[in-house]
């Protein structure tokens, strides 16, 4: 008996395998062993001869990285980079908060309407809607900037002014993204139990109160997962420079992306290029574990 | 304030928001319809005077359109139908399938989770240079075939099979392929149509690698060649919006017919861990 379960356990482990064989070779071959070749490519100065003939590399150890450090356009990216998401991620999350609030209200008539529009931008192909807040933001006849004026407010220059371009390209990105964050947010409040409500409810809570301390601090995983998947996410800007300002007005808007994009495809420096995406990589890592380690203090607490 | 107040106030501001929502997509379609030029007026027309199609059909009989659609087509469709396949099969086998290995092997594919793609495509089109893959529609459809998140999804949900349905089929002495394919596959069916939409939605609306291996113009798929028009055609907005129609309309309307199992996809994807 216990011969046969043996045999039907070794059939079971050789067609799991086989089973997973497929998925995982690909994984391995176009994800995993890329994902190591461009830590080793960091290391090398892989251009376009070494493209051509492999022979012409040269392993150059932490040269790129120390290049990276002392390029000056590197930093730039950085920083725009920086102020796009510390603009965005709050926007992201505040508008993502508000509409879920507000689609879970008892008092909400058409939820499903409500919670299918605000959510459409998500599914949307953003080149294609960046066209439209291209069209949308134009100095001249833009809608916004009608809008701006009619309020008495001067016209802004949104992708000419190095000033507001990245704001412009903040505007379109919550606007692309707020939905997604919304759907999390939605579930977990309504995963809050209604008792928890009553509760505050006959103690006299208001509604804010209510908000306050019984939605608020049971949400606190949730905001820490969205804020997590929004920061990781934004720190990938590259395809709404790309068609909005393709990097310009004065290089406003070349994201940490757009570089190694440039570098890497443009100029064929993928040696370097390679640094650039673990750099990045490594900053979109650190982030997440230090929010992971706020949550958990704001969790004690 | 009293509820009814509230109510109003509640509802007013959604309103509000749906309107700033939906009005860039609305207006998306009344501009392309609108005559070549009449969108650059001030104040801009919020609807066409005389709606015409023949930015559609100058898309389509000059710019290619009609090739762009078909490689989109091609790429999201076989991305898609591949995913399904090979996600299935894995997700199940780390849900229901003792091997060994299994669990480690899990641990691994999890934390790699946590790596963006773009850190992988460089050498990525190193590799498929070397496979004289590149401007090929593999090249675009391979990396996305087989993924951690397809495979994550799938087991969550084949976790729930009982046991003793597989063992019952395994007395009856079918093959483990068998087993897969008449018991498991059909109760696979919700999430796999969850796992479907969201591959055919990824790739459709994907940029950046598709804008890095597909280096001719005539294997550029919808958003790319898009991206190219509207640096050739700055001014012609008519034109660039009717792109975007084109563009956006398929996925629009997948999302709006499937979007109970889209959205489930989401949520799913968000309780990892």
């Amino acid at each position: 008996m216990s011969a046969r379960a043996n045999t039907r356990g070794y059939a079971q482990s050789q067609s799991g395998w086989l089973f997973a064989l497929p998925a995982l070779a690909l994984i391995g071959v176009f994800f995993l062993l890329p994902v190591i070749g461009a830590l080793l490519l960091s290391f090398t100065d892989f251009d376009l001869y070494a493209l051509a003939d492999v022979g012409n590399l040269r392993i150059v150890g932490l040269h790129n990285y120390h290049t990276l450090l002392i390029t000056p356009m590197f930093w730039k990216a950085l920083g725009n980079t920086t102020v796009f998401v510390i603009l965005g991620v709050p926007l992201s999350l505040i508008a993502s908060l508000g509409a879920a609030l507000l689609v879970d209200s008892r008092l909400t008539r058409f939820k499903d309407f409500f919670r299918t529009a605000l959510f459409a931008p998500v599914v949307t192909t953003l080149v294609a809607v960046a066209l439209i807040w291209r069209y949308m933001l134009h100095t001249r006849y833009g809608l916004i900037n009608y809008l701006l004026t009619h309020l008495g407010l001067p016209a802004i220059d949104w992708l000419g002014d190095p000033h507001w371009s990245m704001p412009a390209i903040v505007l379109l990105a919550v606007w692309k993204n707020f939905g997604y964050n919304m759907i999390i947010l939605l579930a977990a409040l309504q995963n809050i139990p209604e008792d928890l409500y009553e509760a505050a409810r006959l103690e006299g809570a208001s509604a804010w109160h209510c908000l306050r301390h019984v939605s608020l601090p049971l949400l606190v995983p949730t905001l820490t997962l969205v804020s997590i998947i929004t920061v990781s996410g934004y720190f990938q800007l590259f395809a709404e420079p790309y068609v909005m300002t393709q990097g310009g007005p004065l290089q406003s808007t070349v994201s940490v992306l757009y570089f190694m994009f440039e570098q890497g495809f443009k100029w064929w420096n993928l040696g370097f290029a390679s640094a650039v995406a673990f750099v990045l990589f490594a900053l979109i890592l650190v982030l997440t574990l230090l929010q992971l380690r706020l949550a958990r203090r704001l969790g004690e607490t | 304030m009293s509820q009814r107040r509230v109510s109003w106030l509640i509802n007013g501001l959604l309103g509000l928001l749906a309107l700033l929502t939906l009005f860039p997509l609305i207006w998306m379609v009344s501009v392309a319809l609108m005559p070549t030029g009449a969108s650059s007026n001030y104040p801009p027309p919020l609807l066409p005077a005389h709606p015409t199609f023949i930015h559609f059909q100058q898309l389509f009989a000059q710019q290619h359109m009609g090739r762009y659609f078909l490689n989109s087509l091609i790429v999201a469709t076989s991305a898609t139908l591949l995913a399904l396949l090979l996600n299935a099969m894995a997700g199940y086998a780390f849900a229901k399938l003792r091997f060994r290995g299994r669990d480690t092997i899990y641990a691994v594919l999890l934390a790699g989770l946590l790596i963006p793609a773009q850190v992988t495509m460089i050498p990525l089109f190193g590799l498929l240079k070397l496979m004289g893959l590149v401007n090929s529609y593999a090249g675009a459809v391979l990396p996305s075939a087989a993924s951690i998140f397809g495979i994550f999804l799938v087991r969550q949900y084949a976790l729930s099979i009982p046991e003793d349905l597989l063992d019952a089929a395994r007395i009856d002495g079918a093959s483990e392929w068998r087993i897969f394919r008449s018991v498991v596959l059909p109760l696979l069916v919700p999430i796999l149509v969850t796992l479907g939409v969201f591959v055919f939605l990824a790739t459709w609306n994907d940029f950046m690698w598709p804008l890095i291996v597909l280096t001719g113009r005539d294997m550029q798929t919808l958003p790319v060649a898009l991206a190219g028009l509207s640096r050739e055609h700055i001014q012609d907005n008519e034109l660039m919006m009717a792109g975007a129609v084109v563009t956006v309309l398929p996925v629009l309307i997948l999302f709006l017919v499937l979007q109970r199992f889209y959205l489930r996809g989401i949520l799913l994807g968000s309780i990892k861990g």
